[in-house]
């Protein structure tokens, strides 16, 4: 599945690493690297990554828009 | 028209803002045809980790196609280039012969990397230029293969990033740029200080105030060393050009349109001008590509080559596309960016043009943790932080409402708020385009 993140609206508050530790990670201080590929059998684990994230950066293809809360209870 | 015969939306330019604005027009309600027009072959990629994490090895070049976020009904047409427009036809021309009509057009064709001047010298082995993800799988691979010695050539932010993967990767690096500081044309000297101390530490030879003349290859046609202004030579197998961005408006010449290399120039409502200065009703533009006056910044003309505006002008021009000629909204986009860098992370907002004064407002510049506000006569205008982007969003705001310079006066972590000169260099001279064009390029 594909991600792409907004790095201009990412805080660095690091809630997608809990979720998704595989495929979110901080570095430094603040630079949040990504996987932008990550396997579909992920789906659920990156599905919480989008709704973990306070400033809703995070964007991924297939799931539901993250406004809307039920997308994350898929896995 | 009858609607049958509706040739719809035709998007020319198949990247971030051709996919985010196909996909705004689908939100809004669009349901006609439409129509993406993009010269590479791949499906929208993200530009960004090329120069980042594709170039340290940590991402396939092909790993940062976008995510398609609404479904879109439209026909690709990838692999082959729009080379004219003819407006009273309503048509394009394709670069394979073929004729595509379009009822109304979204031009979004970006920018490409400024090429080395010398077409024999660009096209020595070993000489690259970053923009797309051809070029960084190319760079990758001979980066991958342990060069002896990379010379940069242009110290902006793909410059610097291209720098930091060379260091992470072990190999040897000199960055050149005309200018005192890395970044001294977008940040000032005074905050690309701070980036000369990353590229010390990290260990890149930075040269400052250095023009390359001439790349000189062997027998074989492979590089081999760079002649300097002054005589003095850099022994290299491997040349990065990161000299810019020239906006991709070659194919619109003849268009009666308002282009050049600094942009396709559009109204406050990204709709692209004719050459007599009236807006054309069924022409839109979004990206990199555009040129627009800009609210926060005296209704200046301003291209922006920056990621968060091309979401951003794409989704503005997409709902404008749509809606009444009564009811155009101006576009009044905030430049920002992100960028990281020897394990800094940099992000900006506003536009530092024009600034006479900067101030660091969080942190220290010491620390390489701070956050650096731009003034220009008593206004704040833009703001930059290292390692402090948490800060950054307040003083986004102080800039979007043109607060007095310095703002926020009573959270800063400052005993006294002392002011600098921002120190950017005087502006290119004896250079085709952008900077005669009268726009601001950031
Ligand atoms: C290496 C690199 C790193 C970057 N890093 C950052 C960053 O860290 N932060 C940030 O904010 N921004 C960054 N950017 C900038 C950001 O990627 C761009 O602002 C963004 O890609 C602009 O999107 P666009 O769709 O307007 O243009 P582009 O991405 O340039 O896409 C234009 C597309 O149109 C196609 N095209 C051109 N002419 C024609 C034609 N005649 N017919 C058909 N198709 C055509 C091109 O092939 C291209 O695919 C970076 C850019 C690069 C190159
Ligand atoms: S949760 Fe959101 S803000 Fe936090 S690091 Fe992840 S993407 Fe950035």
């Amino acid at each position: 599945m594909r991600v792409v993140v907004d790095l201009n609206r990412c805080q660095g508050y690091a809630q997608c690493c809990y979720a998704a530790p595989e495929h979110f990670v901080l570095r430094g201080h603040e630079i949040l690297f990504y996987d932008p590929a990550p396997p579909d059998a992920k789906r659920g684990e990156i599905a919480r990554a989008v709704q973990a994230c306070p400033v809703r950066a995070i964007s991924a293809e297939g799931l539901d828009a993250p406004e809307r809360p039920e997308a994350g209870a898929a896995s | 028209m009858s609607p049958s015969l509706d040739p719809g939306i035709v998007i020319v330019g198949a990247s971030l803002a051709g996919l985010r604005g196909a996909e705004a027009l689908r939100l809004h309600g669009y349901a006609g045809p439409l129509a993406i027009v993009g010269e590479e072959p791949h499906p929208p990629y993200d530009r960004p980790p090329l120069s980042k994490h594709v170039l340290a090895g940590e991402l396939a070049p092909g790993a940062t196609a976008l995510p398609n976020l609404v479904p879109l009904r439209a026909t690709w047409h990838l692999g082959v280039a729009a080379t004219g427009l003819d407006r009273p036809a309503r048509t394009l021309r394709l670069g394979d012969g073929r004729v595509l009509p379009y009822g109304r057009l979204l031009i979004a064709t970006g920018a490409q990397a400024r090429p080395w001047p010398g077409s024999e010298e660009a096209a020595l082995d070993g000489v690259f230029t970053l923009r797309g993800r051809d070029d960084a799988a190319a760079l990758r691979a001979v980066l991958a293969q342990g060069p002896r010695h990379v010379l940069i050539v242009g110290g902006g932010l793909i410059g610097c990033e291209a720098a930091s993967c060379c260091r992470d990767l072990g190999i040897d690096v000199t960055l050149v740029d005309p200018n005192p500081t890395p970044l001294a044309r977008s940040l000032g000297t005074f905050v690309g200080g701070v980036v000369s101390g990353l590229l010390e530490r990290a260990g890149v030879d930075f040269r400052p105030g250095v023009h390359v003349e001439l790349l000189e290859g062997d027998t074989f046609g492979r590089l081999r060393r760079a002649h300097l202004r002054g005589g003095e030579t850099i022994e290299a197998d491997v040349a990065i050009v990161a000299l810019g961005a020239v906006r991709s408006t070659g194919w619109l010449a003849g268009a009666g349109l308002m282009a050049d290399a600094g942009g396709l120039t559009c109204d406050g409502a990204c709709r692209v001008l004719a050459a007599d200065g009236t807006p054309c009703q069924d022409i839109y533009a979004a990206g990199d590509v555009a040129r627009w006056p800009n609210p926060h910044y005296g209704g200046r003309l301003i291209a922006v080559e920056h990621w968060g505006n091309a979401v951003e002008q794409a989704g503005h021009a997409a709902r404008n596309m749509l809606a009444a000629r009564e009811d155009q909204q101006p576009y009044a986009h905030l430049p920002a960016f992100w960028s990281s860098q020897f394990g800094v992370n940099i992000k900006a907002v506003g536009l530092t043009e024009g600034a006479d004064t900067v101030a660091i407002v969080q942190g220290s510049r010491a620390t390489r943790r701070f956050l650096a506000v731009y003034g220009r006569a008593g206004r704040s205008i833009a703001a930059v932080s290292f390692d402090e982007g948490r800060w950054l969003p307040a003083y986004a705001e102080q800039i979007r409402a043109g607060r007095p310079f310095p703002p926020i006066r009573d959270a800063t972590d400052q005993t006294r708020i002392a002011t600098h000169v921002p120190g950017f260099p005087a502006p290119r001279r004896g250079r085709a385009a952008p900077a005669e064009t009268g726009g601001i390029h950031v």
